[in-house]
């Protein structure tokens, strides 16, 4: 059966390089790279080589780069980092209703241990608007994080007006760049954020290797305690594999990005298109424009998400839906609840993210099978009959 | 075929649902659950001499909420209007070869639809 992967926002394929990369990391490149003899050296070398590719593509200093295991780590240490650092200075961080749950349950955590947390709303399209952080921001307030993009939507926040506003306030701004990165341009010189999350499995490395940009100055508390590694900033022996497969990742980005960016935007503007074009009553959520070239979610109105998500499964075709069952109900979204979408058209909605590998042949072939499928499960639905008899 | 989380009964009822539809002039309907909370069901029966003798069905819903809806469908055919009040939806998750257990609220739904045509049928019919 024909497989397409249109999941690329949940993770992504191993970039062929990357797997050749890491391959001496698997064997012979065993060392600590701690060690100060010659199995450490030569493995301490590529660490910091892969820290300064890493560094190239964002336009930081190496210094700055904190490795960690994963994009969730990254955001414990930002926002457990500078409120236990800065906790006393005042215990309120602004974040947004729409952040990943790496951000929302670390908040729900502090605001546990005695933080205040405001978790600003947006608008009807998925966009956090400035002028609400702003308004949020109190003489209490240590921290500002705002997501660069949103990962089911796509949808691309002001990370920079916001930050600008951060700054007038003499607030520390975090952004978990995560989906934003690869995707569109992020150029740490002149975002002013002092700190920002990505990660390596994302951007086709692999996956238990993420980090964290600090900027240079900004002290935090650590969240993993132990030696010394990464300046005192994260305890723990490095993750070589994945470090070595973050700085190939990241290389090859640094050259092919633009090339990649428009031919996935190509792509996903092909295959949104015709959705449109071929089945009736539909509903984009997220920003028509200010969005991720790789992603788009789609209410396919009168069916339900996981019902469309199996049956794509079954034709090979993977994708995401964004509610979740929980006992006694399915719950839509919280990220589409948040921007008021229609709570009957949320259970429909399924997230497309394309990426490296997808072809226009992927695109014809799961563009059919979602008619069909649609088709299927708008026969079976109470709610399409009844829509129908009201016309 | 199994799928994710699913037994291949509930895969089987999902992807090839029996007695979709609507019956005209239906001798009981009955509809039960929120598409706001993910799933509804509209039930059709045709009675005739105290026994189901046809049953039909639409569903907004998950992949359990559609198996259950088609093998609820099944299970009350031929069935008196008692054996068909009595069923539960355990029987139907059985029936199914089980359902995860966030999912168990589908078969109940299920298990309401019958009791919600049977209590519509007993309305047209009184006496």
């Amino acid at each position: 059966m024909r497989q397409v992967y249109l999941d690329h926002n949940a993770t992504t394929p191993v970039h062929p390089e990357v797997k050749k990369a890491v391959a001496p990391f698997l064997a012979e490149q065993f060392g600590n790279p701690s060690s100060i003899h010659w199995a450490g050296r030569e493995v301490r070398r590529e660490v910091e080589d892969a820290r300064q590719e890493i560094a190239a593509f964002f336009g930081c200093q190496p210094l700055e780069v904190v490795f960690t295991s994963s994009g969730t780590e990254s955001d414990n240490l930002a926002i457990k980092g500078v409120a236990y650092r800065k906790g006393n200075a005042g215990k309120h961080i602004v974040t947004t209703a729409v952040e990943h749950p790496a951000i929302m349950n670390t908040g729900k955590f502090l605001e546990a241990q005695g933080f205040r947390v405001t978790y600003v709303p947006v608008n009807r399209q998925g966009i956090v608007e400035a002028d609400t952080v702003r308004k949020a921001i109190t003489k209490d307030t240590v921290l500002v994080s705002v997501m660069h993009a949103n990962n089911e939507t796509g949808c691309i926040m002001p990370v920079a007006e916001i930050g600008r506003i951060a700054r007038e306030a003499g607030v520390l701004m975090h952004t978990d760049a995560v989906q934003a990165t690869g995707k569109i341009p992020i150029d740490w010189k002149t975002l002013p954020v002092d700190m920002l999350t990505f990660s390596g499995h994302k951007v086709n490395g692999l996956k238990g290797a993420g980090g964290l940009i600090v900027r240079k100055g900004i002290e935090l508390e650590s969240v993993i305690h132990g030696g010394h590694q990464e300046r005192g900033r994260r305890g723990g022996t490095e993750n070589v594999v994945g470090i070595v497969a973050m700085g190939k990742a990241f290389s090859l980005l640094r050259q092919g990005m633009p090339e990649e960016v428009r031919e996935t935007r190509r792509l996903r503007d092909k295959f949104e298109k015709a959705l449109f074009d071929r089945i009736p009553e539909i509903v984009l959520n997220g920003h028509p424009t200010d969005r991720l070239p790789n992603t788009v979610n789609l209410s396919f109105r009168f069916v339900e998400g996981e019902a469309l998500l199996l049956n794509l499964d079954m034709m090979g075709i993977a994708c995401s839906s964004g509610s979740a069952c929980t006992s006694g109900s399915v719950e839509a979204s919280p990220i589409l609840l948040a921007m008021g979408a229609d709570p009957v058209d949320a259970q429909g909605a399924l997230r497309f993210s394309l990426g490296r590998g997808n072809t226009d042949a992927d695109i014809d072939y799961v563009v059919d099978a979602i008619e069909a499928v649609v088709d299927k499960l708008r026969a079976m639905s109470p709610l399409f009959h009844r829509e129908a008899k009201a016309r | 075929m199994a799928g994710g989380p699913y037994t291949a009964k509930v895969m089987d009822h999902f992807m090839n649902p029996r007695n979709v539809g609507e019956i005209e002039n239906a001798d009981g309907v009955g509809e039960v659950g929120n598409p706001a909370c993910g799933d509804m069901m509209r039930l059709y029966l045709k009675v005739e001499e105290g026994k189901i003798v046809d049953a039909k069905f639409r569903t907004f819903g998950c992949g359990a909420a559609i198996a259950s809806s088609s093998m609820l469908t099944e299970m009350i055919k031929g069935k008196t209007l008692e054996e068909a009040r009595a069923i539960t939806n355990q029987q139907v998750a059985e029936a199914l070869d089980g359902l995860p257990p966030v999912k168990i609220h589908c078969s109940v739904m299920a298990e309401q639809a019958v009791k919600a045509a049977l209590d519509d049928y007993v309305k047209k019919n009184p006496g």
